[in-house]
């Protein structure tokens, strides 16, 4: 008896700090974020409930054009972070020997040790109007005048690309380890060329990997904030932005609570319409690696 | 010219170095068609680089290899018409069996019937109709086993490879999957090469057996002559069970030797194998625990003909296996004679610390100069 209750201790022990973490920074702050979200201001600190806040939204195109905006992007940041990241992780699982697969893979992890912040002013430096890249082009003489890099869709683009492809390779690394030399090979030796084998055999093998891996970076890259706004600067319309704006610039926590909730709502649709279009469930990909 | 065309798979002076390791050395055969090939040899002898080299997956560092008569040096291994059952099957887990099968198919490009069809009629003729829509992983070990050779013989190959892939099965499965894998070979009438390190899996089931020894060729031949009439030390000591012995030559008569092995027994034996020994050389002779008779000490003085080696000892141990039982006999030097024998049950059969005397024909006392 006092075995069964030591092991129940245990057990609710190594339970405890996994339940609190959900309970209180997540779901106690989304409850009130909800709650606060389905407030209508009628006066000064007089509320009523409705959906007023979300019908705003729907209302203004400009705000449901920055949400779409900033989906297709990120789904453009997903692609180019999986074409990118696929040979690299093809590379360091299946080609790199043993030994120098650890050292690839600390050199992935390198730029996770500065922090976002440090990482977009080193684009900053790089790709501004005086910046180096700007400068060594006129040096070269291939251009004139000073151009600036910073401020577009490409620059924001590939700064969240640089940022999240990490988190891409490695769930890849860890599916494609899994998978045995002589599948390759039985797929040559049954008269399959290069794409066939990668089309019919690698790409199948991989799905778990590729399909967690692209939701953990269309998640990261559609709630990022700081390299859009720093690399894309007004320009960059993001989603996460104006949930800011609503916040702190102008102090309206209903409407930025409902705009929080409709990009919770919409990045959690896309995923789950990505997992029906590639016909895998949760528990078949980020379960499992 | 004529001669080529006859076999299905030559290889002639092939060679593969890894840096300086040789894995390859100057290994030449050829298999004639519609027969069952195996390699053996112990783990680590070149086997796998070999049929590597075969499939398509290595290049070899010299010499030729020719399907069908023709030089498939070059030829990538999706173009070759040689197909490999792996050690671990690597059957696709995210197709079912039916895609497996219908995968090499596919990359030939053959019409959606015409799959249909094959797939059908060969799981027809490994006995397994009504597995198609099977995933990889419901299926058992003999049957993944079948089905990896099916989605190979469903692209009609001129040789099958298949490298060890009875490995992973239990012993009982392995046994069936023996007799199996033959009849398959002889249903399909294709050329099976078979690599494996087990000498019964490859004297049960091949027509010729080559063993290889550190990336050399030692024999190739028949299991019957590989087993009574080995060529070299390696093969009589890796093909089948024996008793070993090292010692030096005293007389030579004809083609009989009389030796002295290092622990002071003496007995006659026949020269085998390369290089006559001379006195005073260094020989290793064998024999096979079949070709001892073991009986009890008194009773078969009369009956062991002249010439026989007769040696006489005590029972250290009965080792029972049904038809297959043996005794270990420990003689005067202290060493350990395996014999086979006949364990009936009844009051006379051999026991534990009995006198007995062994005798065997010097004819059956293989000897190879060391």
């Amino acid at each position: 008896m006092k075995q069964r209750d030591i092991k129940r201790l245990s057990l609710i022990l190594l339970f405890a700090p996994f339940a609190l973490w959900i309970l209180l920074l997540i779901v106690l702050p989304h409850l009130g974020m909800f709650y606060i979200s389905l407030r209508e201001k009628v006066a000064p600190r007089t509320y009523e409930f409705g959906l007023e806040n979300y019908i705003n939204f729907f209302a203004e195109p400009i705000y449901w054009n920055t949400l779409i905006r900033t989906g297709s992007m990120s789904l453009l940041v997903t692609v180019l972070a999986l074409l990118l990241g696929f040979p690299i992780a093809y590379y360091i699982a299946k080609i790199a020997g043993h030994r120098s697969r650890g050292a690839l893979f600390l050199m992935c992890l390198i730029p996770l040790w500065v922090s976002d912040l440090i990482r977009a002013f080193g684009w900053i430096l790089l790709l501004r109007e005086t910046g180096i890249i700007s400068s060594s082009l006129q040096w070269a003489g291939l251009v004139s005048t000073p151009v600036e890099f910073l401020y577009n869709d490409a620059t924001v683009i590939m700064g969240l690309v640089y940022t999240v492809i990490l988190f891409m390779i490695v769930p890849l690394v860890s599916t494609l380890d899994g998978m045995d030399d002589a599948m390759v090979e039985a797929g040559y030796n049954l008269g399959g060329n290069g794409p066939t084998v990668l089309r019919r055999i690698i790409i199948p093998y991989a799905m778990p990997g590729i399909v967690s891996g692209c939701i953990v970076v269309f998640m990261l890259t559609a709630g990022s904030y700081l390299t859009p706004i720093l690399l894309g600067g007004k320009n960059s319309s993001w989603f996460t932005e104006q949930i800011y704006d609503q916040f702190i610039t102008r102090y309206n926590w209903e409407s930025g609570a409902a705009f929080g909730f409709l990009l919770l709502a919409f990045t959690s649709l896309v995923v789950w319409g990505g997992l029906k279009l590639s016909g895998q469930t949760l528990n078949s990909t980020v379960a499992r690696s | 010219m004529q001669a080529h065309t006859e076999n299905d798979l030559e290889c002639i002076r092939i060679q593969k170095h890894f840096g300086s390791v040789r894995a390859v050395d100057d290994v030449s055969f050829e298999i004639p068609k519609g027969s069952f090939f195996s390699i053996l040899g112990p783990s680590g002898c070149g086997k796998t680089t070999l049929m590597r080299m075969i499939a398509g997956f290595e290049q070899p560092s010299s010499g030729d290899i020719r399907i069908k008569g023709k030089s498939v040096i070059g030829t990538p291994p999706n173009r070759r018409n040689v197909k490999m059952v792996f050690q671990h099957l690597a059957l696709f887990p995210m197709m079912n069996v039916y895609e497996n099968i219908a995968y090499g198919l596919r990359c030939a490009g053959a019409s959606k019937e015409v799959i249909r069809s094959k797939v059908h009629d060969v799981l027809e003729r490994i006995s397994l109709p009504d597995v198609a829509n099977r995933e990889i992983s419901q299926l058992s070990g003999g049957q993944k086993q079948r089905i990896a050779i099916a989605r190979c013989m469903v692209l009609d190959p001129d040789v099958l490879l298949l490298d060890e892939p009875l490995g992973a099965l239990d012993l009982k499965l392995r046994e069936a999957m023996k007799i199996e894998l033959k009849l398959l070979q002889h249903q399909f009438d294709t050329t099976f090469v078979y690599i494996t390190h087990d000498q019964s899996e490859a004297l049960v089931m091949s027509d010729n057996v080559a063993i290889m020894n550190q990336g050399k060729f030692v024999q190739i031949g028949t299991p019957q002559e590989l087993y009574h009439n080995p060529s070299a030390a390696f093969v009589a000591g890796f093909v089948g069970d024996t008793n070993r012995w090292a010692g030096r030559v005293t007389r030579v008569e004809g083609n009989t030797v009389e030796v002295e092995t290092e622990a002071g027994l003496a007995m006659r034996g026949s020269i085998r194998g390369a290089g006559a020994p001379g006195v005073g050389d260094k020989v290793s002779a064998f024999v096979r625990p079949e070709f001892i008779t073991a009986a009890k000490a008194g009773i078969s003085a009369g009956q062991t003909g002249s010439g026989q080696n007769v040696i006489d000892g005590r029972v250290d141990s009965i080792l029972f296996n049904g038809a297959n039982s043996r005794v270990l006999v420990r003689d005067r030097a202290g060493e350990l004679i395996e014999a086979d024998v006949v364990l009936t049950g009844g009051p006379q059969d051999l026991k534990p610390r009995d006198d007995v005397t062994l005798s065997w024909s010097p004819e059956q006392t293989m000897s190879f100069k060391a």
